[in-house]
């Protein structure tokens, strides 16, 4: 073999095999509402630093039975700030590395461009068959939806419309293939940059729920892993808080 | 002493009647389908074999997506039920029953197909040959013949109805008393981290389901044993 070839050989091992060796990677829970940041959020940090995150998506108190339990995440970027409290209570996260990295904002969709008017009257009305919501046993939105439900005083007529997602993003799921007329989803699931992608809204009041503060932690795995300390970092960068304030979020 | 809640209750009601209107429903469906694939020279045989045999290879989500996508408002299934007066399928009971159909189909039909194929065409020669009518033929030959393959589809059908998980999360909208089945109500209690609740049901699913296998083997069992005494 000639040493041109053999360099060429080593060069071709080196960018298939070190890349992952320079770059570490992150395993990282994410509550359903924050999907589409986070992935955009991944694109970045790859960019900026070669490190690379795998997303886990799923209702807030799921990911964190599955932490309780044992799972192998780094970083939770939770809906609350109870379950990331209660990780750092549980000696499941860093102490001291909780942070809010968005507030979250609850919306009424329709797929349906005419059903919900800006004031959510169409929950008065018989216009809605079904009504999609996620599960507030788990999901921080879905908790928010019942308390939205409960101060209208519609908490007994929507009962029997009600259909429950097991997170936030099978609630819209529901909602966006029209199985449900309309749902109660996160604002971040239908704004793309800035605008209503689709359908119609009611941007429910901040005074019909208490606000929903999303905080993220650094669990016991992710203490020495320099791709979970660099996805800190950037949650914290105003370049990435702008991202996310696109979404619909407030920080 | 730890009893059921009124919920877990509920859901095993539920479950019952969901898994007995869809056997009922697959022996209905299922008998013609069986018959006419054990007795066809047809090259559409093997295709239609194949696509009866899919639930058991696809991922359940699989199913389930494209019901949520067909049986919805904007599907073609869903506009032909809206046609009717019935709405679209999804979150809806009867729904449930049609998604378990589909995902249970194999369970009825192969069994009866084997039963079926079994009992080869000389018993239908010997009663056509004695003027028994077609209809005659099936009720008092290939049923009584077949009885283990009906006995077999029937109760795995049954059981495995009772067992499905996937598709009912996909289009079930976890309603109580609608569509939130046995198994989703304990995957309920898991990730509410309700354990203990998880616990009394999953114990007796899996007494449930021992139970039935059991008692399904020892009947098949027995009946080979006769039948070469």
């Amino acid at each position: 073999m000639t040493l041109f070839a053999r360099n060429v050989a080593r060069a071709a091992v080196a960018l298939f095999f070190c890349t992952p060796c320079l770059a570490d990677e992150a395993q990282v829970a994410v509550a359903a509402n924050f999907a589409e940041p986070i992935k955009a959020i991944a694109a970045v940090l790859k960019k900026t630093t070669g490190h690379t995150i795998q997303i886990t998506l799923g209702a807030t108190g799921k990911l964190y039975a599955q932490i309780a339990n044992g799972a192998p995440f780094d970083v939770l970027l939770a809906a609350n700030s109870d379950t990331p409290t209660q990780l750092e209570k549980d000696g499941l996260a860093q102490p001291g590395s909780r942070f809010t990295y968005a507030t979250g904002k609850l919306v009424l969709w329709s797929a349906d461009t005419a059903k919900v008017d800006g004031k959510g009257e169409v929950l008065r009305t018989t216009g809605l068959r079904k009504v999609a919501y996620a599960n507030p046993k788990v999901a921080p939105y879905g908790a928010a939806s019942v308390e939205v439900m409960d101060k209208l005083g519609l908490k007994a007529t929507l009962a029997p419309k009600l259909v429950q997602g097991e997170s936030i993003g099978q609630a819209f799921t529901f909602a966006y293939t029209g199985n449900a007329d309309a749902g109660f989803v996160a604002l971040s699931q239908v704004l793309e940059g800035g605008k209503l992608k689709s359908g119609s809204m009611w941007v429910i009041p901040q005074n019909l729920y208490t606000p929903i503060q999303q905080d993220a932690v650094v669990l016991q795995r992710g203490a020495n892993n320099p791709a979970a300390q660099a996805l800190v970092k950037l949650l914290k960068s105003p370049n990435i808080k702008d991202l996310i304030r696109s979404y619909g979020y407030g920080i | 002493m730890p009893l059921l809640t009124a919920s877990d209750l509920q859901a095993i009601g539920l479950t019952l009647q969901v898994a007995a209107l869809t056997t009922f429903i697959l022996l209905l469906v299922g008998t013609p389908l069986a018959w006419w694939l054990a007795r066809t020279q047809s090259w559409l045989k093997k295709p239609i074999s194949a696509l009866v045999a899919m639930p058991l290879v696809l991922p359940p989500t699989v199913l389930g997506f494209y019901l949520l996508v067909l049986m919805g408002p904007h599907g073609p299934v869903g506009q032909w039920t809206q046609s009717l007066g019935l709405g679209p399928l999804p979150f809806t009971f009867g729904g449930l029953v049609v998604a378990s159909a589909f995902y249970s189909l194999p369970f009825m039909v192969q069994p009866l197909q084997n039963a079926m194929e079994a009992m080869g065409p000389r018993p239908l020669e010997v009663a056509s040959s004695l003027r028994s009518s077609p209809i005659d033929t099936f009720f008092s030959v290939v049923i009584p013949l077949c009885k283990p393959g009906f006995v077999t589809g029937a109760v795995m059908c049954f059981a495995h109805t009772v067992g499905e998980f996937g598709v009912v999360l996909m289009v079930g909208g976890n309603i109580p008393g609608v569509t939130r089945v046995i198994s989703v109500q304990i995957y309920d209690h898991v990730e509410a981290m309700e354990y203990a609740d998880a616990h009394r049901l999953a114990a007796m699913m899996l007494g449930f389901s021992f139970v039935v296998l059991l008692t399904l083997y020892s009947y098949n069992g027995s009946r080979n044993k006769g039948a070469t005494a």
